[in-house]
C-alpha cells in the first residue's frame, strides 16, 4: 500500500512538474508536430497517402521517447542540482520506487505530444483515427507510455556516471525513432538490425497503437510491451543499487 | 587594432566558455552521433516513401545541419553570458560592440562547416553514396556559405536569449522550420505555395539548391548567384540580431531591466 502511494504521489507531483515546464511542452509537444508533417508530405508526396496515421502515431510515439531519452537519463543528475538528491537517497523507501515514478511521469508528458500529433493531423490533414479495438487501444495509451518511461529510467541508470547523461540520451533520440520504425516499417531496416527492433518497447508500443487503431493483434504486442518493461525494471534497479551502495560507502552522492 | 583583439581572441574565449557543448562528451553525442542518425533516419523514411534517392537525403540533412551550432552555439555565446552573471560588466565594457557579438559568430560558423563535413562524410560512408570527388571544393564553399548564412539566422536567437530566458524553444522551432520549409527532406516543389515563398526569404534553401546543383557537376560559377543569396540571407537575419540585440541594450539601460528575462 505504501509502495504505490509513493509511486502514485511520485508520479503525479513529477507529471505536474513537467507539465509546467515550457521546455518539455513548448520543444516536447511541438517536435512531435514537425516530424508528422515531415513524414505527411513525404508519404503524400511518394504516392503513399494509406501510410498518414502511420506518420501520425508514430510521431507521438517518437515524441514520448524524446521526452524520455532527455529528460529521465538526466533525472539524477537534475535532483543533485536541485539539491534534493541525498534527502531521496535517504528517504526510507527504495530510490528505485521514487525513480521509476519519475521517469514514467516524464513520459507521460508524451500523452502531449499524442494529443498534439493527433488533433493536428485530424484538423489540417483529415486524417481520422479508427479505434478496431477501443479497449487494447485504451490500454496501449498507458502501456507504451510507461514501458517507454521505464526505458529511459534503464538508459538513466546505464549512464549515471556520466555527467553528460542527458546529451548522451538526447543524442539516442534518433537512433531509437529509427530503429522502433516509427515512421515507416523496420523491414526497410538491414536484417541484422532487426533484433534491436525487438528489444525496444517503442517497437511494441507503436505496433500495439497501430494493431489496435487499424485492426490485428494487438495483445501480442501489449504482452510483449509490458515483458519488456519488466526487464528494463530489473536492469535498472539492479545497476542503481550498486549505484547507490558504491555512493554511500564513497561519501560521493554529491559529486558530479 | 583592440577591435580585432576583442573580434578574434574575446570571440573565441567567450564562445569557448558559453558554449559548453565543446566538451567532447557533449560535442560528439550531440554534433557527431546525432546529425548523422537524423540523416540515416530520413534516408530511411524516403526509401520507404519511395520519394527520393539516399543522396538526396544525405546532401540536404548534412547541409541543414549546419543550423545545429548555427543556432545553439550562437545563442548560447550571447544569452549564456546572463547564466554566467557576466552580462552586466560585459556592456558595461567600452569595447565595440560589434567586435563583442560579431567576433562570436566566427568560431560559430568554423564549428558549423566542420559539424557538415563531419556528417555529410559519414552519413555519405554508411548510405554508400557517392560524391565526385572533383566536386569536393565547391562543395566545401557551399558548406561555408551555408553555415555563414545559419550563423546570422542564429544572431536572432542571441538576441531573444537577451530578453527571454526560455529563447531554446524558439530556437528549437526555428530549426524545426528550416527541416520543413528549405527543402531538406521534401522536395520545394511538393510543399505549398506560401511554404515555397516562405522558403525563399529563408537561410539552408539557396545553400541546398547550390549544393545539390554542385553534386550533380556543377561548377562554382554556376551556383555564384544562389551562395550570394545565401549569404546575403544570413547577413540580413545577422544584422537584425545584431541590431535587435542593441535595441535591448539600450531598452535595458534606460528601464533598467538588464537582468530581467
Amino acid at each position: 500500500m505504501r509502495t504505490a502511494r509513493v509511486f502514485w504521489i511520485g508520479w503525479l507531483v513529477h507529471f505536474k512538474l513537467m507539465s509546467r515546464s515550457p521546455f518539455a511542452i513548448g520543444v516536447g509537444a511541438t517536435w512531435p508536430i514537425v516530424n508528422a508533417t515531415l513524414a505527411y508530405f513525404m508519404y503524400r508526396a511518394g504516392g503513399h497517402p494509406e501510410t498518414l496515421l502511420y506518420a501520425s502515431l508514430g510521431s507521438a510515439v517518437a515524441g514520448i521517447w524524446s521526452m524520455a531519452a532527455i529528460d529521465a537519463t538526466g533525472a539524477i543528475q537534475r535532483q543533485r542540482w536541485y539539491g534534493t538528491l541525498e534527502l531521496l537517497v535517504g528517504a526510507p523507501v527504495p530510490f528505485a520506487h521514487i525513480l521509476l515514478p519519475m521517469a514514467i511521469a516524464i513520459s507521460t508528458t508524451g500523452i502531449y505530444c499524442l494529443g498534439t500529433t493527433l488533433i493536428w493531423g485530424r484538423l489540417v490533414y483529415g486524417i481520422p483515427l479508427p479505434l478496431a479495438h477501443p479497449l487494447a487501444f485504451a490500454l496501449a495509451v498507458p502501456l507504451t507510455i510507461a514501458s517507454v518511461g521505464v526505458l529511459g529510467f534503464a538508459l538513466g541508470m546505464v549512464l549515471v556516471r556520466f555527467r553528460a547523461a542527458s546529451h548522451i540520451g538526447n543524442s539516442l533520440e534518433y537512433p531509437i525513432w529509427l530503429a522502433s520504425g516509427l515512421l515507416f516499417p523496420i523491414a526497410v531496416l538491414p536484417a541484422w538490425s532487426h533484433p534491436i527492433s525487438w528489444g525496444l518497447a517503442t517497437t511494441w508500443g507503436m505496433r500495439a497503437l497501430l494493431d489496435s487503431s487499424l485492426g490485428g493483434h494487438p495483445w501480442h504486442d501489449l504482452a510483449l510491451c509490458a515483458g519488456l518493461a519488466i526487464v528494463y525494471a530489473a536492469i535498472g534497479i539492479a545497476i542503481l543499487e550498486r549505484f547507490v551502495d558504491a555512493a554511500r560507502s564513497r561519501a560521493t552522492l554529491s559529486l558530479t | 587594432m583592440n577591435n580585432l583583439r576583442v573580434f578574434f581572441i574575446g570571440g573565441l574565449i567567450a564562445y569557448r566558455a558559453l558554449f559548453n557543448w565543446l566538451n567532447p562528451w557533449i560535442f560528439i553525442p550531440t554534433l557527431v552521433v546525432a546529425p548523422i542518425f537524423q540523416v540515416l533516419f530520413f534516408a530511411f523514411l524516403g526509401r520507404s516513401a519511395g520519394l527520393e534517392s539516399d543522396r538526396f537525403y544525405v546532401i540536404g540533412n548534412a547541409l541543414q545541419i549546419a543550423a545545429l551550432p548555427g543556432l545553439f552555439a550562437m545563442t548560447f555565446a550571447v544569452s549564456g553570458e546572463r547564466w554566467s552573471q557576466t552580462l552586466s560588466p560585459l556592456l558595461a565594457t567600452p569595447a565595440s560592440r560589434a567586435a563583442i557579438f560579431l567576433g562570436r559568430a566566427l568560431p560559430v560558423i568554423v564549428n558549423a562547416a566542420f559539424v557538415c563535413v563531419v556528417s555529410f562524410v559519414g552519413s555519405a560512408l554508411i548510405l554508400h553514396v557517392h560524391i565526385a570527388s572533383a566536386v569536393t571544393p565547391v562543395l566545401a564553399v557551399v558548406i561555408i556559405a551555408t553555415s555563414i548564412s545559419c550563423t546570422g539566422f542564429g544572431m536572432l536567437g542571441a538576441g531573444l536569449g537577451l530578453r527571454w530566458r526560455d529563447a531554446i524553444i524558439a530556437v528549437n522551432l526555428a530549426d524545426a522550420v528550416l527541416l520543413v520549409f528549405c527543402g531538406v527532406n521534401i522536395p520545394i516543389a511538393s510543399l505549398p505555395a506560401w511554404m515555397q515563398a516562405t522558403s525563399e526569404y529563408l537561410p539552408v534553401t539557396h545553400g541546398l539548391r547550390a549544393a545539390r546543383r554542385v553534386a550533380d557537376g556543377a561548377a562554382l560559377g554556376d551556383v555564384t548567384g544562389l551562395l550570394l543569396a545565401e549569404v546575403a540571407i544570413g547577413a540580413a537575419y545577422g544584422a537584425i540580431g545584431y541590431f535587435w540585440i542593441r535595441y535591448l541594450e539600450g531598452a535595458a539601460r534606460r528601464g533598467a531591466t538588464l537582468e530581467n528575462a
